[in-house]
């Protein structure tokens, strides 16, 4: 067994989500804003090479929220203290994987790929939903405040029961459905290069479920489909390879009771998307093309 | 106990394609996965898929460079299926919905990639994996295929024969990663391994942590070779810190390599005149680690990836996931300063012996995609050719396993077709340590109906689980540690003897060690320290069959690099290496390298870029 460092233990408080309102911003301020945080970054890290000495030295505390309903001293909810050393361009799951291969194998979160494509590791880290994978420790305040997803149902520690996230997705028919794929052997759907663009943001969700855990119009009403399955359905409502009648289709599920009309334009999805996704605007012109579409048949 | 005609193991490209193509057959098949499907690492595929798919292309031609390009030791008839089988399959893909690039006239891009002698990468910006496994779930979803997600498979359950060609696999034992209830998944078609790679036998690779090769191991165990486990691809671009990769891509659009001098090295200093940064993966990794190694790396330890000529413009609209990958991870700008790289694990060429239709010695066990060895890829893959593998030789297990009438395939299986016995021995004891645990390990049962069987695994499988739990001892994760530094130390881009042998030596203290291995965390639910130590136990039994084939190669082939011998010895080298646990104690044998193909023979040729 490894050396455990001393633990300190708390009351675990509520994690209720604080998603504030946010002001609706448009693709170019968050551009600009990225390039503000990249700036900053890059003065962060010459900062930090200049501390070099200093930060080799330097330990990140790390609070994480630990849970387990099936052993005895987990079972109320508290918070773990560990104290690892930290590395230029560690990453909030890099001192995860070091506090548990290092004092602690029970800590339990879900990873893979380690580079933001699998889409496993989404957590609350300090009070925003991030993918550990790819936070930078040097960006965040300490100690650092590590918790699951909020609204979903803990199964362990950082992990989540993802059930429900997947049955939304699967709600929209998440299948490419067209009446127009050609006879001769070899031969693509044609497709143009402003229909790809307009699809391409789309199809880069990697279902970490970050937005809808952001959501708070999904924290209030359970039914409601979600930025991700709505973001999933656009991306085949907008590719023209489907055709007209396909789409009348999927904008009829879209415009369902707990559909793109529960969405209340807070912006916390797009804010939250590790994968840049302008969730809200696909939302919001999912709306527009109901609208448009119950007109001409109005 | 559940029940179908077949089951896969594995939901990434592989697995997928073969669950949709048994269903198309009439099977009922359900999928068996440690992650969720989308969770996959074929979703960080980046680069693309290659395909004859123009007049001016020919599948001769993708079935040419492949044979060069895996320095004369894939077999023929698996590569001529691939190359007449991918144009379709990309096609197929598409009339899915896959989101390809397009050119102006709205069909499919293609681009070039190293070792191609056109232009036949069909991408997805640089995410062609993740379109891929998305746009294969989806088919999944829509047909309504049964997916038991975060399931770990533990072993298979196979009959205790002798000769593992009289051996037959009845299904499968996996633990719910949720639950902890572990039970048989009954597979009366047949079991298809697509469990993808083994990167976590190293500690700088562009692998996930998931990839510890579970599904090689287990049909290891169960008497099935490991094949060519030596031919490790060493990706020439990974970023220094974390091992993520940086698509083959950038250099296909034109990105240029630098040293700490500002050469552009490839060609200065004459590694590949005519193909520079273009040539094959292995030749460019092997030119980084001379620069490096000769003092002329930056900070001793990497070179620079240049795209900045490439323009914005460019930039954004076929490489944009780079620049992300870049600056999250590495904290480089790619428009503005050149991006630090260096090679590392990325591809695993050899794995579990099959042939064309995916079928290996042991009847009803099956396996595609990176964990499989047909061989498509023989000392070397090229870029662009793992995805076509998915999917062709997916759907190709898929078919065979519902009962589809393909022939007989030409590549053999086993000790079945000419073979001979190594001729090198090792020097440190190798295989089960101590005494042979029962049966446990190895996936062997006395019984031989399918039921019995799959009870008697089940239950080897829960005794196992309860001991891991219930003892004191050692973490598996500085054993892990241990077996990835010393793999990365010294079975690596560059191999020697005294260093090979070092290795199985080490391996040898990590297998004792394993021995007194235990799980800390109690819980039944969601254990994930148990599961990385039944994957420990893959990692160590992967680790130690690639050493022995590294040893006992000695040549230079492909990414295969001997110090003792630095040249392709085709008069002794031929042919396969092929590892079987032997009931623990592996025995080292080879078979020949097939190049004749369906109307032409291969002939080595000197494979220069």
């Amino acid at each position: 067994m490894s050396t455990q460092i001393p633990k300190q233990t708390e009351k675990a408080e509520e994690t209720e989500a604080e998603t504030e309102a946010e002001t609706p911003s448009k693709g170019d301020e968050r551009r600009a804003e990225k390039r503000r945080r990249a700036d900053e970054k890059r003065r962060q890290r010459q900062a930090e090479e200049a501390e070099k000495a200093a930060a080799d030295e330097h330990t990140i505390e790390l609070r994480v929220f630990r849970y387990d309903p099936d052993v005895e001293g987990k079972q109320e909810p508290r918070f773990d203290t560990f104290h690892v050393p930290f590395e230029k361009g560690m990453t909030v799951l890099d001192a995860l994987m070091y506090a548990r291969d290092t004092y602690d194998s029970s800590l339990t979160f879900r990873h893979s790929c380690r580079q933001a494509i699998c889409g496993s590791d989404a957590m609350f880290v300090n009070g925003g939903q991030k993918l550990a994978c790819k936070t930078q420790i040097s960006e965040l305040d300490e100690p650092v405040r590590i918790e699951p997803l909020p609204h979903a149902e803990v199964t362990k520690d950082l992990v989540v029961d993802m059930e429900h996230f997947y049955d939304q997705m699967e709600a929209v028919e998440p299948y490419f459905q067209t009446n127009d794929v050609p006879d001769g052997e070899l031969e693509e759907q044609r497709q143009s290069r402003e229909n790809r663009e307009k699809v391409k943001m789309s199809t880069r969700c990697i279902w970490c479920g970050a937005c809808m855990s952001s959501c708070n119009i999904a924290a209030g009403d359970n039914e409601y489909l979600g930025p991700a399955a709505i973001n999933k359905a656009y991306r085949f409502a907008m590719d023209e390879r489907e055709g007209e009648d396909v789409k009348q289709k999927r904008l009829e599920i879209i415009e369902q009771e707990h559909g793109v009309w529960r969405c209340q334009t807070q912006f916390s999805c797009t804010e939250v998307c590790p994968k840049d996704i302008p969730l809200t605007e696909h939302i919001q012109e999912l709306k527009r093309e109901a609208v448009k579409n119950n007109l001409k048949f109005w | 106990m559940y029940e179908h005609d077949v089951v896969v193991v594995g939901a990434g490209g592989a697995g997928l394609r073969a669950a949709i193509a048994a269903q198309e057959e009439g099977a009922d098949v359900a999928i068996v996965s440690k992650l969720h499907p989308v969770r996959s690492h074929t979703g960080a595929a980046e680069g693309g898929i290659n395909a004859a798919l123009r007049d001016a292309d020919s599948w001769q031609d993708h079935a040419y460079d492949t044979m060069k390009g895996s320095d004369y030791l894939a077999d023929a008839p698996a590569v001529e299926a691939l190359c007449q089988e991918s144009p379709e399959e990309v096609i197929q893909l598409e009339h899915w919905g896959m989101p390809f690039s397009r050119e102006e006239d709205g069909r499919v891009s293609q681009r070039p990639f190293g070792g191609l002698s056109f232009p036949r990468t069909t991408y997805a910006g640089a995410e062609t994996g993740h379109q891929m496994l998305h746009t294969m779930y989806e088919q999944v979803v829509k047909r309504g295929i049964t997916v038991y997600d975060e399931w770990h498979v533990m072993d298979l359950a196979v009959t205790d024969e002798e000769d593992p060609a009289d051996r037959t696999c009845h299904g499968v034992v996996a633990y719910d990663i949720q639950s902890g209830e572990i039970s048989g998944f009954r597979a009366s078609g047949g079991v298809i391994l697509a469990t993808g790679g083994m990167g976590q036998v190293f500690d700088h690779t562009t692998n996930a942590v998931a990839n510890t090769g579970d599904g090689v191991a287990m049909a290891y165990r169960a008497g099935v070779p490991m094949e060519d486990m030596e031919f490790i691809q060493f990706h020439p671009t990974t970023l220094p810190s974390t091992g993520v990769l940086i698509s083959e891509g950038v250099r296909g659009e034109g990105g240029i390599l630098y040293n700490d001098e500002g050469e552009r090295f490839m060609f200065e200093h004459g590694y590949a005149n005519n193909d520079g940064e273009l040539a094959s993966r292995d030749v460019v990794s092997r030119a980084e680690l001379t620069e490096v190694n000769e003092g002329r790396g930056i900070e001793d330890e990497y070179v620079h990836l240049d795209m900045r000529h490439l323009g914005e413009d460019r930039i954004l609209d076929r490489l944009e996931n780079i620049l992300h990958l870049a600056e999250d991870f590495e904290g480089a700008d790619g428009l503005t300063e050149p991006m630090p790289v260096k090679p590392g694990q990325h591809y695993a060429m050899g794995g579990i012996e099959t042939n064309e239709h995916g079928e290996t010695v042991v009847d009803g066990l099956y396996a595609a995609g990176e964990c499989a060895c047909a061989s498509v890829h023989g000392a070397n893959r090229l870029g662009g050719n793992a995805l076509p593998e998915l999917i062709v030789f997916g759907k190709r297990a898929g078919h065979h396993a519902a009962g589809k009438e393909m022939g007989e395939a030409e590549i053999p299986t086993g000790k079945s077709g000419e073979w001979e016995p190594a001729d090198y021995e090792f020097e440190v004891e190798v295989g089960e340590t101590g005494s042979r645990e029962p049966a446990a390990a190895d996936g062997g049962a006395v019984a031989t109906d399918a039921e019995s069987v799959l009870d008697a695994e089940v239950e080897r499988a829960r005794e196992f689980v309860e001991e891991l739990l219930s003892r004191k001892g050692r973490n598996h994760a500085e054993i892990r540690s241990k077996v990835q530094k010393t793999m990365t130390g010294n079975v690596n881009v560059f191999r020697e003897e005294p260093g090979l042998k070092e290795t199985l030596g080490d391996l040898r203290e990590a297998r004792e060690s394993y021995k007194d291995v235990a799980v800390s965390d109690p819980s039944r639910t969601f254990n994930t320290d148990l599961i990385h130590t039944i994957e420990t136990r893959n990692v160590l039994d992967i680790a130690e069959a690639l050493t022995m084939g590294a040893l006992a190669r000695r040549e230079f082939r492909g990414a295969h690099w001997r110090k003792e011998r630095q040249e392709r010895d085709d008069e002794n080298w031929l042919k396969h290496t092929l590892v079987s646990w032997n009931d623990g104690e592996p025995e080292l044998w080879y078979k020949p390298a097939i190049l004749e193909g369906e109307n032409k023979t291969y002939e080595p040729k000197v494979r220069s870029y």
